[in-house]
């Protein structure tokens, strides 16, 4: 069987991963705002006798060294020389798509472009001639529909066309005589110096524009400052020639040529529709309505996930108590039925309880992510999160995922450009509460304010952002101090999700929380079993065992707090590999098997109503769990950073919570 | 009338005559479609006054105040 390997390209959100899923059958998670796939995806299907590997890139507007998305994509296009480039193109925003064909181009990349969407081009009475455009660019133009199969065949053939006989695109660009001649001649000199291995002309090309990854290369080179000098001397001609940067005679000269493009192969009215999304707009991001409409999103996001997820809660409640009941009635009281009821059903089944929230809330997020309501939130707190905070108006993304999973929200830091900005955000995420630590929260919020419940846990998730926006405000004036990059982002069209895309991801994520209960908290419901039997004869989970013993160690550090005892000790100490294990580990320990109340009416020994706030708050701040931290590893390469988060998360954990607790005496609160 | 881009009002548009300074994040606006001779409205403005929602080559996008008012536009 041969294969071929091809790479998706194209402008952000503008259906790759979508095609990139219809293809392999795989499912990579969709949504809808530019620079979801911050990493590059694999997959791999056969077509005929053909194997096909695809790679899904990051989503670019350009190939110049901006974001390390772009660095990204233009990297695997050089080194790796995919037989194949996809290029997927938003049909209802050709000429700004072309720009980065055109860039393709330039690098030499065999091209097959795929026309997307092109239900929105037709919306927009835009009328694409897909034979003139493949006769113009000596590329094939296939039109495809991303969502469904419509094109499949099409663009597969063309990709096998394209693989055993490479287009010939060697002068289509037409960039005039001036430009044309000097690039010409730069790239002779970069011929003669045998400069690395992309194309010599798309290295002419970047030195003209000053692009900072390509003249590094060059300067390391024997004969780099003469090349450079020469860069110059064209570059100052070029500047008396044109009036302008030879960057933006470059551009202008790109633009130019798409212009000619869309000439010949687009009908267009005269004058721009107004979309639905515009619409919509005037309304959510209106000068008075739009901060309004942000905060009534946010809160009916969290009202909806607890009021419809409450009944659901209770009948998983009701059945891992039945379960309880009834296998303790089966096996008698022995250290096997222990081990069942108090290990596993107390410790798995107290988290599986919220499996209806979690889901919930994942709905509630993929509606938000799908519909493109993000960017507009990022639009419209901008201004707040760059003055007051000094974020960035995109940091708003990696926040509000983090509501969902930590991880998810640090992966999605890599949309902002500037590394400062970055890592800001990469230490705050972790306040943002993530649905593992609703588990606390629900079940502390039940046990000791029944009739705020509601209010209660949204405090909790009021405190997290507070303390997020507090913390960045120091970090700003301290370790990342300087200038944040700017904020240049597209607002994507409004589209409607689609109930199955929806519901897919919040299974994918839900699913995840289900199985990290059925492995990681089995495994730790049974060790902390197993700890609190120990030593042998001990009475279980009483102080004397290895289990009690661990917490009364560390619990007269959490004294000071409200919860000195050494249940919640050992509870925060098995919590930091997931969150959920608190609540798991109390279940253990207290054994809720027995009956349904068992954890609560355990937790009224242990806790007052102040010493729980205290708690709950210690919960949302303390170390933010192993994935996160991993994450944070894997995403600035280096210790430095999960340690730090590790050490001052507890740092401010443990303040916060004492200001509660001890201010909280002091009020007469109890 | 020649402006700077962010002096515009929401709903005005005109076409870019030119775009000051140097350097990545101009290269990258570029390749977005702020060229010279582009159609360019400026939507409107974020509840708070900042950034501001530009309407160029048939898409939205959104900029801060202090990267707009190095884009001068022939309004008309």
């Amino acid at each position: 069987m041969e294969k071929i390997k091809i790479a998706l390209a194209g402008n952000p959100n503008v259906g790759k991963s979508t095609l990139f899923n219809q293809l392999t059958g795989m499912r990579q998670h969709v949504g809808n705002w530019p620079g979801k796939t911050v990493e590059k995806k694999e997959g791999a299907f056969r077509y005929g006798d053909y194997e096909i590997e695809v790679v899904d890139l990051p989503g670019n507007y350009s190939l110049s060294a901006y974001s390390i998305e772009e660095i990204v994509s233009r990297d695997y296009i050089v080194d790796e020389k995919p037989d194949v480039i996809v290029n997927v193109i938003d049909a209802a925003n050709l000429e700004r798509n072309l720009y980065l064909t055109v860039q393709m181009m330039e690098l030499g990349a065999n091209i097959v472009l795929a026309l997307n969407m092109n239900k929105f081009a037709s919306e927009k009475e835009l009328e694409i001639k897909s034979n003139t455009l493949y006769q113009l660019l000596g590329i094939p133009v296939v039109k495809i529909e991303a969502s469904d199969k419509t094109g499949r065949e099409d663009l597969l053939n063309a990709i096998v066309k394209v693989s055993k006989k490479p287009n010939d695109v060697s002068n289509r660009l037409n960039y005039g005589k001036e430009l044309s001649e000097h690039i010409q001649q730069l790239q002779e000199i970069v011929e003669e110096n045998t400069l690395s291995g992309a194309p010599s002309s798309w290295m002419a090309i970047k030195l003209l524009e000053n692009d900072k990854i390509i003249i590094e290369t060059v300067e390391k080179t024997l004969n780099g400052p003469n090349i450079l000098s020469d860069v110059k001397r064209i570059q100052k001609h070029l500047m008396e020639v044109f009036g302008e940067d030879a960057d933006e005679a470059l551009a202008d000269a790109r633009y130019g040529f798409i212009a000619g493009l869309i000439k010949e192969s687009v009908k267009k009215p005269k004058i721009d529709k107004i979309t639905r999304s515009e619409y919509i707009d005037r309304v959510v991001t209106n000068r008075y309505l739009g901060i309004p409409i942000f905060l009534l999103i946010m809160w009916l996001t969290f009202q909806i996930t607890f009021t419809v997820g409450a009944p659901f809660q209770e009948i998983v409640e009701t059945f891992f108590g039945w379960l309880g009941e009834t296998i303790a009635g089966i096996m008698g009281t022995n250290w096997f039925s222990s081990l069942i009821v108090d290990g596993i059903i107390g410790g798995v089944g107290g988290v599986l309880v919220f499996v209806p929230i979690i889901f919930l809330l994942f709905l509630m997020l993929s509606l938000l992510e799908d519909s493109g309501y993000l960017a507009r939130a990022a639009f419209v707190m901008d201004k707040f999160m760059h003055k007051i905070v000094g974020l960035h108006g995109k940091s708003f993304i990696p926040m509000i995922l983090g509501f969902g999973c930590c991880v998810p929200g640090i992966m999605a830091t890599r949309t902002l450009e500037n590394e400062k900005d970055r890592l800001l955000t990469m230490l705050i995420v972790p306040f943002m509460s993530c649905s593992a630590r609703l588990p606390v929260y629900a079940l502390f919020a039940a046990a000791f304010f029944t009739a705020y419940q509601g209010w209660v846990i949204f405090s909790i998730y009021i405190l997290g952002m507070i303390v997020a926006i507090l913390m960045a405000l120091i970090f700003k004036k301290t370790i990342f101090k300087g200038m944040s990059a700017p904020f240049v982002m597209e607002l994507p069209p409004y589209r409607r999700p689609t109930i199955k895309g929806a519901l897919i991801h919040t299974w994918e994520r839900g699913y995840l929380f289900i199985k990290k209960a059925g492995t990681i908290i089995f495994a730790l419901s049974v060790v902390i079993w197993v700890l609190s039997s120990l030593p042998m004869g001990v009475e279980y989970a009483s102080q004397a065992s290895v289990t009690g013993q661990l917490g009364t160690a560390i619990a007269p550090v959490f004294a000071p707090l409200g919860f000195g005892e050494w249940q919640p000790a050992v509870s925060l100490l098995f919590g930091v590999l997931a969150k959920e294990v608190v609540v798991s580990t109390f279940g253990t320990i207290y054994g809720v098997g027995e009956d349904g109340g068992g954890i609560m009416m355990a937790l009224h020994d242990t806790f007052s109503p102040l010493a729980a706030y205290s708690f709950m708050a210690f919960v949302l701040l303390y170390i933010p769990c192993f994935a996160t931290v991993a994450t944070i590893k894997r995403e600035t390469n280096s210790w430095k950073w999960p340690i730090f988060t590790i050490l001052y998360t507890t740092v401010v954990a443990w303040a916060v919570s004492f200001i509660i607790y001890q201010g909280g005496s002091l009020l007469g609160f109890a | 009338m020649i402006k700077k881009l962010n002096e515009l009002k929401a709903g005005q548009r005109g076409i870019i005559v030119s775009f000051k300074g140097k350097g990545d994040l101009k290269r990258y606006l570029m390749g977005m479609g702020f060229v010279k001779g582009a159609d360019i409205e400026l939507r409107r403005v974020a509840p708070l006054g900042d950034p501001v929602e530009i309407r160029i080559k048939g898409y939205s996008i959104s900029l801060r105040k202090e990267e707009a008012k190095n884009i001068e536009v022939n309004v008309k």
